[in-house]
């Protein structure tokens, strides 16, 4: 509703703001008069007429002119097939626009797209209210006087666009599978509607894929605090509807000839539900992502998938090329592939490395554990 | 919408170019002018010839030189008329100094009284 009204009056203030009265008004009249026909158009329609009303109580004539030209639709001229026109896709294009900080898209497309309150955002990126107040209506103010625009991006823009809507998206996801449910489970209602709404999109499905696959081992990647290795989860806490629905995506992607970075670790993450993990395969299409990616970290992930492929000795070659001196994971990856390699001494030295670099407790107590246990 | 395309360039970003090259880099900046979005612009002269006032206790301090002392310098605009920012980007992305280590910063005017 937010999301149509954002499209009419192009002000996000004064569509909040109208869709507030409208749903005042009809906590007003729907208990005497009864519930209508079509209560979302009938919302839709209160809130515009009210926002009408107030542009011309305020009487911004010469900017607003083309809005009071619009006619006023009134109550009674809907019936149950009245349509809304859906501009959800503007609106998420709005929210992660570029010209817009990183932190300030996750928050508009929460805000704006997603169930969340301005409080509950807060609390879950650990702000105060009053600063995630003043970060919102900082980026509504430059979307309306930059004139970022309330559009799908031309064709030649929306590559890269949509990039940055499927990163916000998966930002918010990873913000949620690091411990708070809450925002895992918006991210993948976020992510499913912009697949929905570009179907044609291997990436989209991609990550729709990526996210359910990996939500559903939520429940066994923690054991009485402790983090669980995935070859040491408890399969039978794997939520099995969930991966199944997350192969479609992925098989729906795949068929859309999606190859980018989304659709390769939704492959992944599909691999590695399966028993036994088909190790190679996760090697090569780890080798895939790290061409498209250059990412160090993938680089890792890699060197894993030729450990678990039987070849610890390529594994920690690939390791040692790793420009990462201050990361953690390469420390813990090194210790235990030299621990494979039976070289204990410098397994232990390089598990010390990564415990001085860990700081979670969980995190630490299975580095402690791992030291004691060479 | 208007928006002015303000031209950030490094002071050498023609050192080492022939001569050749550095006239088709001017000729591409006046190209852009042609650009039906592009209402107006203008070119300013190198740092070195900048004058700067402040107003000190009691009388006008005047200076040689720039405001600031920046590694990249403000060398000119361009007014772009837009229906929106992507528009006005997609100008600004065309602007020659980007591909000679400067930068393009877009901002919206004013819009005077009615």
């Amino acid at each position: 509703m937010v999301a149509s009204l954002v499209g009419f009056l192009g002000d996000f203030d004064l569509a909040e703001e109208a869709a507030q009265e409208a749903f005042a008004v009809a906590a007003e009249r729907w208990p005497g008069d009864g519930v209508p026909a079509n209560p979302g158009a009938w919302l839709t329609v209160t809130a515009r007429n009210r926002a009408i009303d107030r542009l011309r109580r305020e009487r911004r004539l010469a900017e607003k002119a083309q809005l009071l030209e619009v006619p006023e639709t009134t109550v009674d001229e809907f019936t149950d097939d009245f349509t809304i026109e859906d501009e959800r896709l503007e609106l998420i294009f709005t929210c992660c626009h570029p010209a817009l900080a990183l932190e300030a898209q996750v928050a508009l497309t929460l805000r704006a797209l997603g169930g969340l309150s301005t409080a509950e955002i807060a609390r879950a990126f650990l702000v105060s209210e009053e600063t995630m107040k003043r970060r919102l209506s900082r980026a509504k103010a430059k979307i309306k006087h930059a004139g970022i625009p309330f559009a799908v991006p031309a064709a030649h823009l929306l590559p890269d666009r949509l990039g940055a809507v499927l990163a916000v998206v998966y930002l918010i996801f990873n913000e949620g599978y690091s411990g708070r449910g809450e925002l895992a489970a918006e991210a993948i209602r976020l992510g499913r509607l912009v697949a929905e709404l570009l179907p044609d999109e291997p990436e989209a499905h991609g990550l729709v894929a990526l996210m359910l696959l990996h939500d559903a081992r939520r429940a066994a990647r923690f054991a009485g605090g402790e983090l669980v290795r995935l070859e040491e989860q408890d399969t039978s806490l794997w939520n099995g509807t969930q991966i199944a629905v997350g192969r479609r995506s992925l098989d729906r992607a795949i068929a859309l000839r999606g190859r980018g970075p989304y659709v390769l670790q939704a492959a992944i993450a599909s691999l590695q539900t399966e028993q036994p993990i088909d190790w190679p395969q996760v090697a090569a299409l780890y080798e895939q992502l790290s061409k498209l990616t250059r990412s160090p970290v993938v680089e890792l992930n890699r060197a894993v998938a030729v450990a678990e492929s039987g070849s610890p000795e390529r594994a920690l070659a690939i390791v040692d090329a790793i420009a990462l001196p201050d990361y953690q994971y390469l420390h813990s990856t090194r210790a235990e592939l030299l621990r494979r390699l039976g070289r204990r001494e410098e397994a232990a030295a390089a598990y010390r490395r990564a415990l001085d670099l860990a700081h979670s407790p969980r995190e630490r107590r299975f580095l402690e554990r791992r030291i004691a246990e060479i | 919408m208007q928006y002015a395309l303000l031209i950030y360039r490094r002071p050498d970003d023609f050192d080492g170019l022939s001569e050749d090259e550095q006239q088709a880099i001017s000729a591409e900046y006046y190209r852009l002018r042609d650009d039906p979005h592009v209402i107006g612009g203008g070119a300013l002269q190198p740092t070195t010839t900048a004058t700067t006032l402040r107003r000190g206790d009691a009388q006008m301090l005047v200076s040689d030189g720039p405001y600031a002392d920046t590694k990249e310098v403000f060398g000119g605009w361009y007014i772009v008329e837009a229906a929106d920012l992507d528009t006005a980007l997609d100008v600004a992305g065309r602007v020659p100094v980007l591909r000679l280590g400067g930068a393009v910063e877009v901002r919206p005017l004013m819009e005077g009284p009615h």
